[in-house]
């Protein structure tokens, strides 16, 4: 079990008000990433829940129990923190044995644990060595198998790929979704890499300044926003946005069309304007384009093989499927 | 600065320096050498004859010298026990956030600024005096008999006096090691199950034997030498039960006027030191590379 049910949960540090009162529910076996920019209480939401920081007002329950005022440790919580938080002086063996062993588990059981996650996370070369003799990535693993010893009711995650480059980010987002789909525990993750949020969440909570701006699933999120800023922080690259007489047409006070969402020609459309930057991929073409009234410059994605470089004219049609109204608000026309 | 040549160069810059710091330290000692096997005494003037290891073979047998060195041992383990352990102490309370926190570090941190000869007079006449003693005083006034401390324990009030400066010392060092614990592993220990004491053991405690290592191998070279605290408090008495190695070559050279003797008794503690040194290094030196 691993249900979580935020009430009106508030936090302030002093005078300031980091988290608004929200109210929030993650199912059990659910994966839920939060996403927002920097600086929007992400990681405060999370210490929250994981009891590492007292809420100011509200309730947090975990399967139906008040933990409210439970200390971390009682909560059945593991985190898996930025920075790892491993206990240098220990071997990875006894880093991976430290919640059993606190938790008073037995020796044997103990080791039979320890070997269950170095084999499911590929450690099991690495046990007596001492995390400052381990690459980035087989650190976060390290940690990962700290967390799944205790067989929590929940994982927390607080940005876990940031530190690791590019390569390595993508192939332990798989691992971690992996994990997820073979424990089917409810897990909470904490990014602000956006396509981390697309590929590994069932649900994604859009944050803005320690309020939530929408929850869904991620396709909902992407097709439906429900405003301009989750329209625009959810997609990469981002929506455009077209304001004035064009947005009229539409009866809304903006229009909002992805980049991947016009079709671009180089002998008619409705649109004519110059390409600034053109991005040539291979498999696609970013073009950022000048001239289009309302909207500049404005975003498009092109087929890899488009022949087309500064300078030149292209015409722009907007697939009218896709487009995104928004009122003076910013929320979203039905 | 890779070259040959320029490395050449470098040795050559620098050692005026060297030969100046070699001679500073060998001049000194070369004289304590050559002292050490003359009967030089100042209340006999004469012709200071090579007697060979006599002088060694006196100091060693003497009485007091084996009180001496027990004296040394109890002085440097008493203040090391107290300071590092009050130092853990403090700087666990220190580490806290709280109210007129700077001013409390300030205060803390002041005895280190005391010249030993103030402080020691300070406890001696304020606080440690039977009659006039704050202690004393407080004692009285309870109904109790004052205690006199320098003689009925004297060797405890000395460690104590000493203890008070440098517990300063201690604290500031395990403070500052103590601050650049990564707090996330605290967190991370938190949410392991671990009790503070259990975070104590096996997260702070561990982080601290690298600090805790060089409070005591400082510490120990600075103690062995203690002498201002001794010589305005006890006068390494009563009988020797305050005369440690060094105040014990202060007597010999300066209140019995033999040279020769002090002399020898001084290499002595060097050598003694070194031991010490020696021995402390391997015990320990081993958490300085880690
Ligand atoms: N202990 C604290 N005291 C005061 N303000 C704090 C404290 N911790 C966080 N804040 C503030 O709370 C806000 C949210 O911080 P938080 O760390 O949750 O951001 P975040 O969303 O995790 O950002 P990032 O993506 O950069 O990690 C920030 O404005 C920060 O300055
Ligand atoms: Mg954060």
């Amino acid at each position: 079990m691993g249900r979580i049910q935020l009430k009106q949960v508030k936090k302030s540090f002093g005078e300031c008000t980091v988290i608004p009162p929200l109210d929030l529910a993650i199912e059990d076996g659910e994966f839920t990433v939060f996403v927002g920019p920097s600086g929007c209480g992400k990681s405060t939401l999370l210490r929250l829940i994981a009891g590492l920081e007292d809420t100011t007002s509200g309730m947090i329950e975990i399967d139906g129990t008040n933990a409210t005022l439970l200390p971390p440790a009682k909560r059945g919580l593991a985190m898996v923190f930025q920075s790892y938080a491993l206990y240098p002086h220990m071997s990875v063996r006894k880093n991976i044995a430290f919640p059993m062993k606190m938790a008073g588990v037995n020796e044997a059981e103990q080791t039979k644990r320890i070997y269950a996650a170095a084999k499911a996370l590929n450690l099991t070369d690495y046990l007596d060595r001492k995390p400052g003799q381990l690459s980035g990535g087989q650190r976060q693993r390290v940690a990962i198998g700290r967390a799944i010893v205790r067989e929590p009711t929940a994982f927390l995650f607080d940005e876990p790929l940031s530190n690791l480059d590019a390569a390595l980010r993508v192939g332990m987002r798989l691992e971690i979704s992996e994990l997820h789909k073979r424990l089917k525990t409810t897990m909470i993750y904490v990014t602000h890499d956006q396509v981390e949020a697309m590929t590994m969440a069932d649900k994604i909570v859009v944050l803005q300044a320690g309020g939530i701006e929408q929850v869904g699933s991620p396709l909902e999120l992407y097709k439906t926003p429900r405003n301009r800023f989750v329209a625009g922080f959810i997609g990469s690259p981002k929506m455009n946005f077209i304001e004035g007489a064009e947005a009229a047409q539409h009866n809304a006070f903006a229009i909002g069309i992805r980049p991947e969402h016009i079709d671009v020609s180089i002998t008619h459309g409705q649109w004519q304007a110059t390409v600034g930057v053109a991005e040539h991929l291979g498999s696609d073409t970013f073009l950022h384009v000048h001239g289009v009234p309302g909207c500049d410059p404005m975003t498009v994605r092109g087929g890899g093989d488009i022949a087309v470089n500064h300078g030149d004219t292209v015409w722009l049609t907007p697939d009218p499927q896709h487009i995104h109204k928004f009122d003076a608000e910013g929320l979203r026309i039905k | 600065m890779a070259t040959k040549a320029s490395k050449a160069a470098a040795r050559l810059m620098i050692s005026p320096a060297v030969l100046l710091l070699l001679g500073w330290m060998i001049a000194p000692l070369a004289l304590t050498l050559y002292f050490s096997f003359l009967r030089y005494n100042l209340i006999m003037p004469g012709d200071n004859l090579f007697v060979g290891w006599e002088n060694y073979y006196w100091f060693l047998t003497d009485p007091s010298f084996k009180a001496a060195m027990i004296n040394t041992l109890v002085l440097v383990g008493g203040v090391l026990c107290v300071t590092v352990l009050g130092g853990i102490g403090f700087a666990l309370l220190l580490e806290k956030p709280m109210f007129g926190q700077g001013i409390i570090r300030i205060m803390v941190i002041a005895p280190f600024f005391v010249m030993p000869t103030v402080s020691a007079l300070i406890w001696k006449n304020m606080f440690m005096n039977p009659v006039n003693g704050i202690f004393g005083q407080i004692a009285s006034g309870l109904g109790f008999a004052p205690i006199d401390f320098f003689g009925q324990f004297p060797l405890l009030s000395i460690i104590f006096i000493v203890s008070w400066q440098w517990l300063p010392f201690a604290t500031l060092i395990l403070l500052t090691a103590l601050q650049s614990l990564d707090q996330e592993q605290l967190e991370a220990a938190e949410m392991d199950g671990a009790s503070w004491l259990n975070r104590f053991r096996f997260i702070m405690l561990p982080h601290l034997a690298r600090a805790i290592t060089v409070v005591i191998l400082i510490q120990t070279i600075f103690l062995l030498s203690t002498f201002a605290e001794i010589l305005v408090t006890t006068n390494g008495g009563p009988g020797t039960a305050t005369t440690n190695l060094t105040y014990l070559v202060y007597v010999s050279s300066l209140l019995q006027f033999d040279v020769g003797m002090g002399s020898a008794g001084g290499v002595i503690a060097i050598i003694l030191a070194n031991i010490v040194a020696i021995f402390l290094m391997r015990m320990i030196g081993k958490n300085l590379d880690a």
